[in-house]
């Protein structure tokens, strides 16, 4: 094991809750357990791209993996790649794009590393078609802090394989992983926008889409009455028509410092969802767009998270399953209008059946709601707790990659095989919000 | 005389420009370096073969795997202590026959050590000055001889901003720097005129395994942007490199501070 090094905080992308830890940054894969002085908690961190405490662990150690970055071995025949689990998915398009490869499933960041996109199980625009994450990973490298190393895979330790999908990362660290990728022929996307009004519009477009490899949408949920629940649906394919693939760019935008609390309030939230509506000026809207663009719009601006301020921000993201689902989404959507806190980046998504192997996935059939708000002390937890309890009585849940408030009895409510995944544990690994879902069990 | 028509061009355009080819016959040791591991991703994928030395078999694998699935054409790999420089020869003539030649080294290996441990036990500071120092020259003394018996090729070593200045906090390490610094000015005045580019690699702090155990401030760079910083002084060839560029700057105020003065300070 390195020595610890004292850094500033570790903040999860919603810079809430803040917690006090150390860093002890991992460059080999053979560094974890090192030594007879292991700290007595533990937890493996990738990019800390989730928005809560998943990440998070208060006065433990965590083995941040960006150094455990390097490509182990590509099969350019059959797209099957096997790297370190601090490779990030940028870097993967990186590698595999000019390739003529392209990720099974891509966030809306690629800044998560895959040791993160296999603890949160995570999702993307073709969940409906292709499921989650970590159906795509064959096989990866279990450590466990008894220094126990375990290949897990579908054969393999089969019981480790699924508690560590969606397993949050405590179940141990995650040194390689196998990602299967997917053949593409360009980086275009056959992209196409279609204005809705009404969730009963999103549903339609939605059943009617449902071929289309990717959708979403982007949902005003600030408008009442009249503009209640308006957005535009978002579907694209990868264009079939052989072209040059090159390498991305890095961007070079970045938002310098935090904004001071007052820039984002109601008035310019609902300009900016009144601009978004109307930068797409007919109903209906076809190009070609190239990939960035279209799965990661928020990654041309690096630290975006600060313009929410100091305070940071908490994410709501639920899937309200079919048998509820366009009555709760609207009643949800009722609720945040009518709460009056501001929200600009509200995305609209159903979710299909392909299950996962793992045991603690979050996603499940039915329709998922995401957005992001600002914290505003006295009103955003009340809001957020009452948003909680409605996904509850819904027969819905949330995702613990994105959330910061739910309580334990929610928590085990939402996922009854916590119990199992209990079990899986490794002694030494923990994180904040583990301790704040279970302890009171 | 045939010598003198091989000299490379030193029309300033061509100069800053850059446009000399890759290196692509790569020798590189301390090749588990952080700094090292993120010079050669650059060049792998433009189709470069390696010849990779480090102690540690299991982590060298791992950089070898990197490289190869990075598009490297070759990348051959030995363990090997380089303190043991009576092993240097025969090290090197490996790298040349597996290669089937070279055309640029990396020299990457070096340890900074604990400066109190070797305050008070000398035999730790001669075992640091050994590898940092002595390793290094003995590598550069082979290279160079072979690089003037071909008119070509570029030896790059890391050295330190540490060898600048003597400090407090770490002469041991600082000190073998400076050895090297002197040793690499001789050898570039020795073999420029036979066509061979010798760079002299100055870092500043960089985010390596090196420094995990320190708080890192401001000035901290990622080992990417001592990467590319490297591979353009190569390609520009330069003799001395300072990076990230503010530390130029940085070192020329601390080598302008008069003595009387440096020796009361903390630092
Ligand atoms: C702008 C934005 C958009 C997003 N969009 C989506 C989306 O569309 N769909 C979706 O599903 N998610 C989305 N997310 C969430 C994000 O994909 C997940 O939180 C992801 O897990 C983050 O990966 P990370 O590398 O940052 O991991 P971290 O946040 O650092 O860690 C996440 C979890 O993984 C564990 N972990 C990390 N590395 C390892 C390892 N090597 N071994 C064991 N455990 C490990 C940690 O312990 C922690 O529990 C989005 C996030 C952002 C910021
Ligand atoms: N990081 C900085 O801030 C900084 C600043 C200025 C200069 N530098 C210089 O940059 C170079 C690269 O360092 P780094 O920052 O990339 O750190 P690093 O990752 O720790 O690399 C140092 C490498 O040197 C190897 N090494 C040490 N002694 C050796 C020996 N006797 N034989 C063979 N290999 C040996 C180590 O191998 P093992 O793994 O086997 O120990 C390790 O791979 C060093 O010369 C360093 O002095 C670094």
């Amino acid at each position: 094991m390195p020595a610890k090094s004292k850094q500033p905080v570790f903040e999860s992308w919603g810079r809430y809750p803040k917690v006090d830890c150390h860093v002890a940054p991992l460059f080999w894969r053979d560094e974890f357990p090192r030594g007879t002085r292991l700290p007595p908690a533990v937890l493996a961190v990738g990019m800390g791209r989730s928005y809560g405490d998943v990440c998070l662990l208060e006065g433990g150690t965590l083995l941040s993996t960006r150094g455990l970055d390097r490509f182990l071995h590509f099969e350019p025949s059959t797209g099957l790649l096997r790297c370190e689990s601090g490779v990030t998915l940028a870097q993967i398009l990186q590698f595999a794009v000019p390739r003529g490869w392209f990720l099974p499933v891509s966030p809306g960041t690629k800044y998560v590393s895959v040791g993160g996109a296999i603890a949160n199980d995570i999702h993307g625009k073709n969940h409906h078609i292709a499921g989650s994450f970590g159906s795509y990973v064959p096989s990866f490298e279990l450590v466990r802090s008894d220094g126990a190393r375990m290949v897990c895979s579908a054969r393999q330790n089969t019981d480790f394989y699924c508690a560590t999908i969606g397993g949050m990362g405590l179940t141990g660290l995650i040194t390689w992983a196998e990602v299967q990728l997917r053949p593409i022929a360009s980086r275009k996307i056959r992209y196409e926008g279609i204005k809705f009004s009404g969730i009963d519009e999103f549903l339609s477009l939605s059943s009617s889409g449902n071929h289309v490899e990717y959708t979403v949408a982007w949902i005003d949920c600030i408008s009442r009455g009249r503009n209640f629940a308006r957005g535009i649906y978002m579907q694209g394919d990868h264009s079939e028509i052989i072209e040059p693939k090159n390498i991305s760019r890095e961007p070079h935008l970045a938002v310098p410092f935090d904004f001071p609390g007052w820039v984002l309030n109601r008035t310019s939230m609902r300009i900016f969802n009144e601009l978004y509506y109307r930068k797409q000026l007919r109903h209906h809207a076809t190009r070609l767009i190239d990939y960035e663009p279209f799965f990661y719009p928020l990654d041309s601006i690096l630290h975006w998270n600060r313009i929410y301020g100091k305070r940071g921000f908490l994410q709501f993201q639920c899937v309200i399953p079919w048998r509820y689902g366009r009555d709760g989404i609207v009643a949800i959507l009722e609720t945040i209008a009518d709460s009056g806190l501001a929200s600009f980046l509200a995305v609209l998504k159903v979710m299909g059946d392909r299950p996962s192997p793992g045991l603690m996935s979050f996603p499940q059939p039915g329709i998922t709601l995401a957005l992001d708000i600002a914290i505003q002390p006295g009103v955003t937890f009340p809001l957020f707790d009452r948003l909680a309890e409605m996904t509850r009585e819904l027969g819905g849940r949330l995702y613990p990659a994105k959330d910061a408030r739910m309580t334990g009895p929610q928590f085990r409510a939402f996922y009854p095989q916590w119990r199992q995944l209990s079990e899986y544990r490794d002694p030494a690994f923990t994180s904040s919000f583990w301790e704040r879902v279970t302890g009171d069990a | 005389m045939r010598k003198h028509q091989r000299r490379p061009s030193k029309r300033p355009w061509k100069l800053w420009r850059g446009k000399r080819a890759l290196p692509s016959k790569i020798v590189v040791f301390g090749a588990t370096s952080a700094i090292a591991q993120a010079w050669m991703r650059l060049l792998a994928p433009h189709g470069a073969s390696f010849f990779l030395v480090a102690r540690n078999a299991t982590r060298l694998e791992s950089v070898a795997n990197d490289l190869v699935t990075r598009g490297a054409a070759a990348v051959y790999a030995e363990t090997a202590d380089l303190d043991q420089f009576a092993t240097h020869p025969a090290l090197l003539e490996r790298a040349v026959s597996s290669l089937g030649g070279i055309d640029c080294a990396l020299i990457a290996h070096g340890v900074l050590g604990d400066q109190t441990a070797g305050e008070k036990d000398f035999t730790l500071a001669a075992a640091r000055l050994l590898t940092n120092f002595l390793s290094a020259a003995s590598l550069v003394t082979w290279l160079a001889n072979y690089f003037a018996a071909q008119y070509s090729g570029t030896i790059a070593v890391i050295s330190s901003v540490a060898g600048d200045r003597g400090r407090k906090s770490n002469y041991i390490y600082g000190s073998g720097k400076a050895g090297l610094n002197a040793f690499l000015d001789g050898v570039r005045n020795r073999v420029d005129r036979d066509g061979v580019q010798v760079l002299t690699i100055r870092p500043g702090s960089i985010s390596t395994p090196m420094t995990a155990h320190l708080p890192q401030g401001p000035l901290f760079a990622s080992p990417e942007t001592v990467a590319r910083d490297i591979l353009k002084a190569i390609q520009s060839r330069r003799d001395v490199l300072y990076t990230p560029w503010y530390w130029r700057g940085i070192m020329a105020i601390i080598r302008m501070i008069p003595e009387w003065k440096f020796k009361r300070m903390d630092l």
